[in-house]
């Protein structure tokens, strides 16, 4: 675990539940909620805000972990993929990933779970062109994406139509 | 003829048993695992890209206080002219050996030269900064041609590739065959071209990074958990590279973030457990993306010269190719497949096919998806759609023409069995993507690919558990589905619930041996070893429904997930429940070398758009035809086909390792080095064809390989076609095309 000298003292809420976590004040987010909070699901792919594989919320907003220090989240409301699935039901977005084979490897997953949810709650009836950009920051080496787009596209429908009844 | 001929639930498309873990973020990858008490290793690299080691001093690193241990290549044995392994995966621990540490040289930029412990990755970076290396630097060269040059700085002064015996050169291999008689049919023909082609080098880009964890007791026993395509692989070259026994070596193979061949090897697994004998304590390696490219991977660039004959009826009558591919610094063996494999398409009596491979300053090559074919067949295929232009045919009609068939032979001497090629190339013909027409202002490329595929060894061991569930062991690792399709095929032997199989991807001391997720042979051929174990599971369980009914057991037939006897029958959960009382526990495995390997062919349909003013390609349609032999699982054949399809497309038209004068990478970052993103791409089209392999019980040909092979002549053709400027040297990016256009 990395023991810097000089820790401060964060409170934040992390899926819902208050958590308080020490970090240095370089330490970027990704690094705690992975070596601090034990939440692996944020995976590191770059650290530079390249790949998207660390997307996570920062009040609501989709950002990447790794571009942010630990310390900015100091009162806010962070939602990593384990906060995802309620009381162990699949959002949609997960759900049809699985239906559609969106995923191959799996380390671009919960990146694309966190942002093809943010992009639903923001848009919630994307055209594929939105989708696409939307989803240009996480990188897929394996899909070539197709079965991302569709699974997202299939799970927006599948979300206005919920919420229709 | 195929043992299995119709199939009850092969060819479905189920959920796949990892999935929930990987859409939850519960499965865990390399840098996921901690082990306790665990320190970081941090390795020290090259500034130079040539370069003498004077002299490495660890002291003032090993005095600072959480600094627990420091190695260097003197840690190493010296790999003399030992070779691991045999045939086409044999490499030298010459080759090996310097791309963990180097020992007395570096002969790349960013090569590591000394590692370090430490108990913080801060402090393990601090104290990496003082380690002092004295260099006596010598001049690079990162260019293959200029490698060959007179004036070209020697890298390996001790080795002549065969037959090259006179003056030290940068030569790494030279491979010359020839059939028939093929100056002669050059001749002959009505119509010849050639033309030269060039592909850069590039990188397989998983999003993973390299990433490990070790521990080695007391007793001298490690512990191993790593990121890799095959942890049986990574036992044995850790091994060899430490100089530990290999049976004191376990490894775990994590989940895997995307590896295309580039986790084929080690880099960091030996240092770490180096350092973990050490300091006596687990040490943990995470690699930086910058040093992911800048040390692993990277697949040859490449130069084809390919020249080609033709009577006017569009019969292809001889064929001439040259293929130089860069080595990097060590060899990287890039040089035989495409000499062997270049032709493979086409019937061609009359052929010469030269591989050459080179040393640059640069990291060695390693695997990339049907390795080298990529490169070669940018040149064969495109020369073949210019020819065809030159003929006045169809590109497709032409290829039909020339395709090869069953009993056809190619370089590599053995005659084809039962292959695809021509359905392919029929079922493109006749696409609804071939038949629309072509938009306005846009192109259309084809192009057809081969890739030869393997077997090697695998096995699999299934545990019948108490309420009639199954577990399934293997120890190939599901890089992208290889769960569902093991459980599949288990289902399909067994005639049990797909839901009921739990396939788990064991460490090297809990399954036989299997060699690495690669060369398209897992479902082929790790399946193979799960429906003969789920055989000899059926066997014993009509064995003891026979016992039990007092009568023969082979007049006992096993359908539908029980055994049959007149009105009697056992269910496979009531044998299960009582295995206890009926013989004991079952548990049955199978281990095999696949013979049952067989090569795939694809072709691809591609239409492209370039906007003239800024030289920006769209891929605006794509459609991937491919011989699967038979699809277990078609969603996962499918995303072979439209991944394979997508990287090609990133290698075409952006892909490409750029090098400074002093051979440092100038694009070590997925910012600079851009692989497609979702905005890049279309939907990506499929239809996948089943032409049975004979040689596997279910039909199975490898997948995961060819899809990577035609896209890039493909999408050169489209562009050349909407651009209306002819480019041969990839990737085709914006600067290029309008420097041409302007050019015309």
């Amino acid at each position: 675990m990395n023991k810097p000298l000089n820790k401060m003292a964060v409170q934040a809420t992390i899926n819902g539940e208050p958590t308080a976590f020490l970090c240095s004040p370089g330490q970027v987010l990704a690094d705690v909620l992975r070596d601090e909070l034990e939440l692996i699901g944020t995976k590191i792919g770059c650290n530079t805000g390249d790949c998207g594989a660390c997307s996570v919320l920062v009040n609501d907003r989709l950002v990447c972990a790794c571009l942010v220090l630990a310390a900015e989240v100091e009162g806010q409301a962070v939602q990593t993929i384990e906060g995802v699935a309620e009381g162990g039901v699949l959002h949609p977005v997960q759900h049809k990933l699985l239906e559609h084979a969106g995923l191959q490897c799996g380390i671009c997953t919960p990146g694309v779970v966190i942002a093809a949810k943010a992009l639903i709650e923001h848009n919630p009836n994307p055209t594929e062109e939105q989708a696409r950009y939307w989803l240009a920051g996480n990188l897929c080496r394996c899909t070539g994406y197709d079965k991302i787009i569709r699974a997202v596209l299939d799970a927006a429908q599948q979300m206005r139509e919920d919420a229709a009844v | 003829m195929n043992a299995y001929q119709e199939f009850s639930i092969i060819g479905s498309r189920p959920i796949r048993p990892d999935g929930l873990d990987k859409v939850t973020g519960r499965a865990r990858y390399g840098a996921d695992l901690n082990m306790q008490g665990q320190i970081y290793g941090y390795i020290v690299r090259s500034p130079h890209a040539h370069a003498i080691i004077q002299s490495i001093d660890c002291s003032q690193a090993l005095a600072m206080e959480g600094v627990l241990a420091v190695m260097t290549g003197e840690d190493l044995p010296v790999p003399g002219d030992s070779v691991l392994g045999s045939g086409e995966g044999a490499i030298a621990l010459k080759d090996l050996s310097p791309m963990v540490m180097s020992q007395g040289k570096v002969l790349f930029h960013a090569q590591a030269v000394a590692a370090v412990a430490a108990t913080s990755p801060e402090l393990a970076a601090e104290a990496a900064a003082l380690i002092a290396v004295s260099y006596q630097v010598l001049p690079a060269v990162t260019n293959m041609h200029e490698a060959l040059g007179a004036d070209a700085p020697i890298l390996h002064a001790d080795r002549f590739p065969d037959g090259f015996p006179e003056e030290p050169t940068n030569l790494a291999a030279h491979i010359s065959l020839e059939v028939g008689e093929p100056d002669a049919a050059f001749e002959r023909a009505d119509v010849v071209i050639e033309q030269t082609y060039s592909v850069p080098m590039c990188h397989q880009g998983y999003i993973e990074p390299h990433a490990c964890v070790a521990r080695v007791d007391a007793a001298g026993r490690v512990d191993l958990w790593c990121s890799t395509q095959g942890h049986f692989t990574v036992a044995q070259y850790t091994a060899a590279l430490t100089g530990i026994d290999v049976g004191k070596v376990k490894v775990t193979a994590s989940e895997i973030g995307g590896g295309f061949g580039g986790k084929t090897t080690v880099y960091l697994e030996p240092v770490a457990v180096v350092l973990a004998q050490k300091s006596g304590r687990p040490v943990k390696m995470v690699m930086d993306r910058g040093d992911v490219f800048r040390v692993t991977g990277p697949a040859p660039g490449a130069q084809t010269r390919v020249k080609l004959g033709a009577m006017k009826d569009g019969q292809l009558v001889a064929a001439d190719v040259e293929c130089v591919m860069d080595s990097g610094a060590y060899n990287g063996n890039p040089a035989g497949i495409p000499a062997f494999m270049a032709t493979a398409c086409y019937k061609l009596t009359n052929a010469r096919s030269t591989g050459r491979a080179v040393y640059t300053n640069k990291p060695k090559i390693h695997a990339y998806r049907a390795p080298s074919v990529p490169q070669v067949t940018l040149g064969f295929e495109l020369a073949m759609t210019e020819l065809a232009a030159e003929l006045g045919m169809d590109p497709l009609a032409f290829r039909l023409k020339n395709a090869v068939e069953e009993g056809d032979v190619n370089m590599m001497g053995a005659p084809y069995k039962r292959i695809g090629l021509r359905e392919c190339l029929e079922v493109a013909s006749t696409h609804a993507h071939y038949k629309a027409p072509v938009a306005e202002g846009e192109g259309r490329g084809v192009a057809a690919g081969y890739w030869i595929n393997a077997g090697l060894q695998s096995s699999a061991t299934l545990n019948v558990l108490s309420d009639g569930h199954l577990s399934i062991l293997t120890g190939s690792p599901d890089i992208g589905g290889s769960r569902a399709s093991m459980a599949l095929m288990a289902a399909e032997v067994l005639g049990i619930p797909f839901e009921h199989i739990h396939p788990q991807i064991a460490a090297t001391d809990a399954v036989g041996h299997c060699d690495v997720t690669g060369g398209s042979r897992t479902t082929l051929a790790t399946g193979q070893a799960v429906i003969q174990a789920a055989e000899q599971c059926v066997a014993e369980m009509c064995r003891r429904a026979a016992a039990e009914w007092e009568v023969e057991a082979v007049v006992v037939t096993w359908s539908q997930g029980a055994a049959h006897y007149g009105e009697q029958s056992l269910t496979f959960e009531a044998l299960a429940r009582r295995a206890g009382t009926m013989g004991g526990p079952l548990t049955f495995s199978s281990s095999l070398t696949a013979s049952s390997a067989a090569p795939s062919f694809g072709v691809h349909i591609c239409d492209a758009k370039v906007d003239k003013e800024t030289g920006r390609t769209t891929i605006t349609r794509y459609t991937v035809i491919q011989d699967a032999g038979k699809a277990i699982h078609p969603a996962y054949v499918e995303g072979q086909m439209q991944g394979g399809a997508a990287q090609g497309i990133g290698w075409a038209l952006n892909e490409e390792y750029l090098y400074d004068e002093h051979g440092a990478l100038q694009n070590p970052g997925f910012l600079d080095y851009r692989i497609p993103v979702a905005s890049d791409l279309p939907f990506i089209d499929t239809v996948i064809v089943e032409v049975p392999n004979p040689l596997h019980p279910f039909g199975v040909k490898g997948v995961g390989e060819v899809p990577i092979v035609p896209p890039m002549p493909a999408v050169a053709e489209a562009v050349y076609r909407s651009a209306g400027v002819r480019l041969r040297d990839l990737p085709l990016n914006p600067p290029k095309i309008v420097a041409a256009l302007q050019e015309q």
